[in-house]
Order: C-alpha cells, then structure tokens, then sequence
C-alpha cells in the first residue's frame, strides 16, 4: 500500500471514527462506526492481512453492527438533544485520559521500529487463510478452544437470562440457576 | 501499461452492465412468466414500432416493461415522508444496491482469453479470498433495507426493516455454511480456481460439477440464497399483505426503482453463485482448452477464442436457467409465516450446514489421505 492511499484511508477513518461520538442520533453514529470498520477492514487488506481484513468486514461490519442496529431499535434510542449537565468531573477526567492515550501513542511511536523492518516485504502466504489457520488450530489450539468455551458459557447465560418462567413466580430465581446449570450440562455432554 | 488498465476497465464495466441489463430482463422474465404460470395473457401493451404486429406476432410486451415503466417509475414524483430522515432515505436504496453490485467483481465468467501475447482472465477482480469477500459483501447489503425502513418514518416501514435485517442475518448463517463446505471440497477459495477444478469428467463421461459432490449445499445455498433476496416464499419484509409494502411503503419513483433493481441484481447473484458453485461456471461438459474430447474418444478441435465465446455462452445460459428456476418458486410456494421462517433458518440450515460441513471434512481427510 502506497503512503498516498494510507493517508487517504487513515484520513477517512478518523473522520468516521469522530463521526461516531461527534453525532447526536445514535443511528447515525452507528453508520460512522460502519464506516469506520469498513475503512478499517481495507487497510487490513491494504496491509497483506486480507483474511482478517475480510472477517472484519463480515464479523464486525455486517453482523455485530446490525445487532446495535437492532439494540439501538429495540430501546428505541432518541436523538441526544443537549449534552446532560452536571458531568464536569467526568469530562475533565476523560479528557485527561484522552490526553494519556494520546502521548502513550507518541511515545510508542518514537520507539517503535523503522527502516529495515518496517520496509522488508511480507512472506510469502502471509496473511492468507492457510496460514491463519495454521496459527489458530495448531500453535494456539489450546488457547483457542479455551475462547470458544468462554463464549459459549455467555452464550448459555444470555438464554439463561432470556428464559421465560414457565409456571410459578416465586421461585424464578432458584428455576432460573437450575435451568442454567441443565444448560450448561448439556451443552458440556 | 495504459491498455492492461484499460483491459481492466473494460472488464468492470462490462460486468456491471450485464448484470444490470439481466435484472432488467428479469423483470420482463418475471412478468410474462407469472402470466404463463397463471395463465393469463400478461404484459402486451404499447407497441411502439408496430413492427411485432405487422410480422404476425403477438405482443411480448418487451416496450411495456422495459421502456415505458422505467419511465414512468423515474418521472414520477420523488416522495419524501415528513419526519422522515432525509439524507438515509436517499441514502438507502443505493446503499442497498451497491454491495450486490459490487459482488460480481469476482465472479469469473470465463477462463482465460489470448489475444496477440496477452493472456486476459475473464474475471473483473481477481482476489484470492474471493468467497470471504462474497460472504462480506452480502453480509453489508443488510444495511440498505434495515435503514430504508427505519428513515421512512413509518411503522410499516420499520417493522418490515426489523424483519429483513433478522432474516438476512438468520440466513446468513446457512449461506456462510454452505459456502465452506464448497471452499472445503475445492481446497481454495478463489471463485476462478473453483471453476477449473470442475474441468473434467468422472467415468469418462460425467462433468466434474461441484452438485455431484455437493447436493447438500447446493440446496442450502439456493434456499438461503432466495431468502437473501427477500422474495416469496421469504418475502416477509416486504409482506404486502400485512405491511403493505414493507421497508419500501414510503418510495417512489427512481429509489423505489433502485429498491425493486436490488431485488432482480441479487436474484442474479444466487442464480450466478450456483453457477460458479456446483455448476461449473463457465465449463461446457467435455470441452477443454483445445476442443470438445467426447466420451467415445471423438475429438473435436477448436480454435481458442471460440472455446472460450463458448464458456461465456454455458455461463450465461446456466444464469438465466437458475435466474428462472428461482421466478418459478417465486410464482409457486406461498409465504412462510414468520416463526416457520426462523426455525427454517436456525433449526434446519444451521444444523444441516454443520452436518455437511462435518461429513465433507471426514471425506476431504480420508481422500486425501494426508495427515
């Protein structure tokens, strides 16, 4: 990727990313981060790492985004009409941490390397499906699997929490964990 | 330099303009097809050059369709509801259009042409991971219709973008599915690849088509395909008999026109993906870069620019065939009611894609015999 087309899309994603918190409708704000995303996943591609600059715009821009889409819906989100007062401290306070952030990556960026690692070519096969795959399902298996699992136990609390009481009220609490654990347990078998 | 850009140009613009011509004649497909399957007479106005009249024929109604409702659609007024958000509203429909579009770039719709000592590959963009791009671009079509809807400012609208954004990520899913499958069974996921590894016969005269190997996701495919393009049986966002246009109520005119293009632009690219799929894409049952070598041991050579108007032709008629297939299911079932809709989704495609994913993985390691 040239410097040229970096600047150009770098420029593009910031803009969408301050887009993002700058907007008053939330659905708006929602299309900024899409847009972002998306710019994001070209630079990915831009960079070699086509695979995951693909699953960035498969996972994140067409899928999770739709699901805030619906959330934003479902609570039915108004436009923000004036910023909430009262919440000096808490401005002040992300501003500074703002601030942090911005000199952390300054300072990264004096001390990262340049030149010749920078500029060496990629490998051959770099940032194709085969070798992600190789990385995932063979050097980190275990590290892997161990992810699934962790998704898979948020999975079962969020139907846990969404279940529906099927007859008495007053023991939702106690049927809610015991209906938890049968899933849990079944999904483990 | 300037001429392979050029080349390159060529390719894209003509990929687009094809597919949008064809969506236009799916239109007229679509018309005069219901009225064959109603049995009625259908489109047959306005016969401009009276030309069809004086040989004897009866009219087809192609002005009708093709020109004078065009017309009409972009000359009228273009309605925006108050209250409605403007800049989305205009936004939507291009933004429901565009990734369709921009799918057929990898689509190969031929091998490879010499002309002089330049070898041009019949393809607008070649990617190698050309089904993860597939799979991402259908995965942002989402967001056209989802913000048609939610911009009209009206709860028909709305309700029927709630419903197409949960369908098309339901469906998703049983698409994604039967995709890797394939990807698994071909070992690559470059669309051009896919399509030379169908080259071939089994027994001497069998194509080596992916349905062979495949019919489990092919079917997948066509079923999550249909319901991408949110078409009967799958028309539940647009349910006119309940919403009453569904994410589209409040269009008119030219975005309404772009809204109904979408619909006939992604019937082409399910019909176009099974092509390229189980199909062979551009490959003609024993024909090979050289000539046809017939099951008997015939031969028959042939000059290569015609092998390959001959791939091209195959690719186009195959399209049209699943392009009509698809019209025909249309005018057929009835629509599914919703929770039908769902359970189709999550408890049939996603376990059988699961299943067949599986089994092909079990055959893929015990034919190849590696590891």
């Amino acid at each position: 990727m040239t410097p040229g087309v970096f600047m150009f899309l770098a420029t593009l994603a910031v803009i969408s990313a301050l887009g993002t918190v700058a907007q008053r409708n939330p659905v708006h704000c929602l299309l900024s981060l899409v847009a972002t995303l998306l710019t994001l996943a070209v630079i990915f591609i831009g960079l070699d790492a086509v695979t995951v600059g693909f699953l960035q715009a498969i996972v994140y821009a067409g899928a999770i985004m739709v699901l805030f889409l619906f959330v934003i819906w479902l609570l039915n989100l108004q436009t923000e009409l004036r910023s909430a007062p009262g919440y000096l401290a808490v401005k002040a306070i992300s501003g500074l941490l703002c601030a942090a952030l911005v000199a952390e990556l300054f300072l990264l960026l004096r001390h990262a390397p340049t030149a010749g690692g920078a500029q060496a070519a990629a490998p051959p096969g770099y940032g194709s499906l085969d070798m992600l795959a190789t990385t995932l399902f063979a050097d980190y298996l275990v590290a892997f699997e161990i992810t699934s699992v962790l998704l898979l136990a948020a999975i079962v609390g969020a139907v846990a929490l969404a279940r529906r009481e099927p007859s008495r009220r007053g023991v939702s609490a106690q049927a809610m964990a015991a209906g938890a654990a049968a899933a849990s347990s079944e999904r483990g078998a | 330099m300037l001429i392979d850009l050029l080349i390159e140009a060529i390719k894209a613009i003509v990929v687009v303009v094809m597919v949008l011509n064809l969506a236009g004649v799916l239109l007229w497909f679509e018309r005069k097809g219901s009225a064959l399957i109603q049995d009625r007479i259908g489109a047959n106005r306005a016969a401009i050059t009276g030309f069809g009249k004086r040989m004897g024929l009866p009219n087809l109604g192609l002005v009708n369709t093709l020109i004078a409702d065009p017309l009409k659609l972009f000359t009228k007024e273009d309605f925006v509801p108050d209250g409605a958000d403007k800049f989305l509203h205009a936004l939507a429909p291009f933004l429901a259009l565009f990734p369709v579009i921009i799918t057929f770039a990898v689509v190969p719709f031929g091998d490879v042409v010499q002309i002089g000592s330049r070898t041009i590959t019949l393809q607008a963009a070649n990617i190698n991971a050309a089904a993860l791009y597939v799979l991402a671009t259908i995965g942002i079509g989402v967001y056209g219709v989802a913000l048609g809807g939610w911009s009209s400012n009206n709860r028909w609208a709305l309700l029927g973008g709630i419903r197409a954004s949960a369908q098309m990520i339901s469906y998703e899913i049983g698409l994604g599915l039967a995709i890797i499958a394939v990807v698994m069974t071909y070992g690559t996921l470059d669309l051009q690849e896919m399509c030379r590894a169908q080259g071939g016969v089994w027994f001497g005269f069998l194509p080596r088509w992916g349905i062979c190997l495949q019919p489990v996701a092919f079917l997948m495919l066509l079923v999550a395909g249909m319901a991408e393009s949110k078409r009967v049986p799958f028309d539940l966002p647009e349910g006119e008999s309940e919403l009453v246009a569904g994410y589209f109520t409040e269009y008119s005119g030219g975005k309404q026109a772009v809204f109904m293009m979408t619909d006939f632009a992604e019937i082409v690219l399910v019909a176009v993906l099974i092509t390229v799929f189980f199909f062979g894409g551009w490959q003609v049952p024993w024909l090979y870069r050289d000539g046809f070598h017939f099951p008997g041991g015939a031969h028959l050579a042939l000059p290569q620019l015609l092998v390959a108007i001959l791939g091209l032709v195959s690719f186009m008629i195959k399209t049209v065939l699943f392009c009509w297939l698809q019209i025909l299911i249309r005018w057929t079932l009835p629509r599914f009611r919703y929770d039908q809709l769902m359970r189709l989704g999550w408890k049939g495609l996603v376990p059988l894609g699961l299943a067949n994913i599986v089994v092909t993985a079990i055959v893929v390691v015990l034919t190849s015999g590696a590891r």
